[in-house]
């Protein structure tokens, strides 16, 4: 799998949405799922998936499935 | 509304409170009179107390916190509400009502992560929980319990909960988590009643000694059920040091009506506003503001609610304030403590009932 397949694939699984769903519009709280128990399991999920471990302050800055790519590549991850 | 980047520029606990209060007061200021315009309940009940002429923090009127039980007070429109918060009410009446839009709940989260990393670093630590995950169950309706664990998770990895379904302690899994991590900082999170009843008490009862000297507890959420069973702030510490070996133990004051700015002890057991809150102590008589040292009736105040009128709110909490920009721990601004409720107040502690 791809780095960009993996993190499709946490959002798929955290969210119960289909990849086609996934893009710049697709933000925080944007489905019932995404709210604030949901981002916790997702960045946990991702941490796992990268074997990364996030600062508080990217966790709270991860608003949108394209920040979070942004947000990756600190952590030299390059979706 | 608000620019807040002066506080987020620095550490909250960095100004003086000459300095704090050229920054606070007219950014509280702007804040209230936008729940002036966009809550009308808000608007009739403070023409009531009334006060047109702002100078000072002081002067800013109070609303009492039982308002946000008996009404639904919103400074948006109900569409824009994102998050409903609630205190559980132990006296059986109705519970406190908080309305979150995504800006109010953004700058929560926040400011508790500004306040909370001047104490535990920008590390995320292994995370132990002292509660039951149960807590979290509904995920649209928090009580100030979930509310509470949820915001401290972020400060965690590898989180664990100490207690089961039945609040039971689960012994097996705290020694298998601190196996895991017996080389690093543990951080532990609870409520003050909870870490009392459900973890130390039970410790004790079975005569369990556990080993999590390399960790530290934050806790919060009120003391009254604690006093009842005559148990003080020092004597919490050192039962807690005995049955758990945890030796740095820092307490918080928050209301659920203003999440996100609390109030944190320092080494010398005060609690300390930072620079999103404040604190004022008024003479139950006439509502003036006491002098240092002496007891009074708790104002609180917040920069952080703007989706309801919840920034400046009177207390049923007696404390006092100890000194200005004097603690030796450094920390600068006001520095107090808390004693607990007036007498004949109605009883409310936001974690003092345990869910089911």
């Amino acid at each position: 799998m791809t780095n960009r397949e993996k993190y499709v694939q946490v959002f798929v699984d955290s969210f119960s949405v289909n990849p086609d769903q996934l893009d710049e519009n697709f933000v925080y709280q944007c489905v019932p799922e995404w709210d604030s128990i949901g981002h916790m399991g997702m960045i946990a999920s991702l941490e796992e998936t990268f074997d990364i471990m996030m600062e508080t302050d990217d966790i709270i800055d991860f608003g949108s499935f394209t920040k979070g790519i942004e947000l990756l590549a600190k952590y030299d991850v390059t979706i | 509304m608000l620019n807040f980047d002066v506080f987020f520029e620095n550490s909250p606990f960095a100004f003086n409170q000459m300095q704090k209060e050229s920054y606070f007061f007219p950014a509280i200021k702007t804040l209230h009179q936008s729940h002036l315009q966009n809550c009308p309940e808000f608007e009739k009940i403070s023409s009531l107390i009334g006060n047109e002429d702002l100078r000072q923090v002081e002067d800013l009127p109070f609303i009492p916190v039982r308002l946000f039980k008996d009404f639904d007070l919103l400074s948006i429109d109900k569409s824009e509400i994102r998050k409903t918060m609630t205190s559980s009410g132990t006296s059986g009446g109705s519970p406190s009502k908080i309305y979150l839009n995504s800006e109010t709940a953004q700058l929560q989260t926040k400011v508790l992560t500004k306040i909370v990393n001047s104490y535990i670093g920008t590390k995320r630590l292994p995370m132990l929980i002292i509660d039951s995950k149960s807590v979290l169950k509904d995920r649209n309706n928090f009580s100030a319990r979930g509310a509470g664990i949820l915001g401290f998770s972020m400060f965690g990895y590898d989180i664990h909960y100490a207690l089961d379904d039945d609040m039971n302690i689960d012994i097996e899994q705290i020694n298998e988590f601190l196996q895991k991590h017996e080389h690093e900082q543990i951080l532990i999170f609870g409520f003050t009643f909870v870490v009392f009843e459900n973890f130390i008490k039970k410790l004790k009862a079975s005569n369990t000694k556990l080993k999590l000297n390399n960790s530290l507890l934050i806790h919060g959420g009120g003391w009254k059920k604690l006093a009842e069973n005559a148990i003080d702030n020092s004597s919490f510490k050192a039962l807690i040091k005995e049955w758990s070996g945890i030796s740095r133990v820092f307490n918080y004051y928050g209301l659920v009506e203003q999440t996100g700015s609390i109030f944190m002890e320092c080494e010398n057991e005060n609690l300390h506003a930072s620079i999103y809150s404040d604190i004022i102590f008024r003479k139950p008589e006439d509502f003036s503001v006491c002098e240092i040292g002496q007891e009074g009736i708790v104002q609180l105040l917040s920069l952080l609610p703007h989706s309801y009128p919840g920034h400046s709110i009177l207390t049923e909490d007696i404390g006092k304030l100890v000194g200005v920009d004097t603690c030796p721990c450094g920390r600068k601004g006001k520095y107090f403590k808390i004693f607990g409720r007036i007498k004949n107040a109605e009883i409310r502690g936001c974690s003092d009932t345990i869910q089911k």
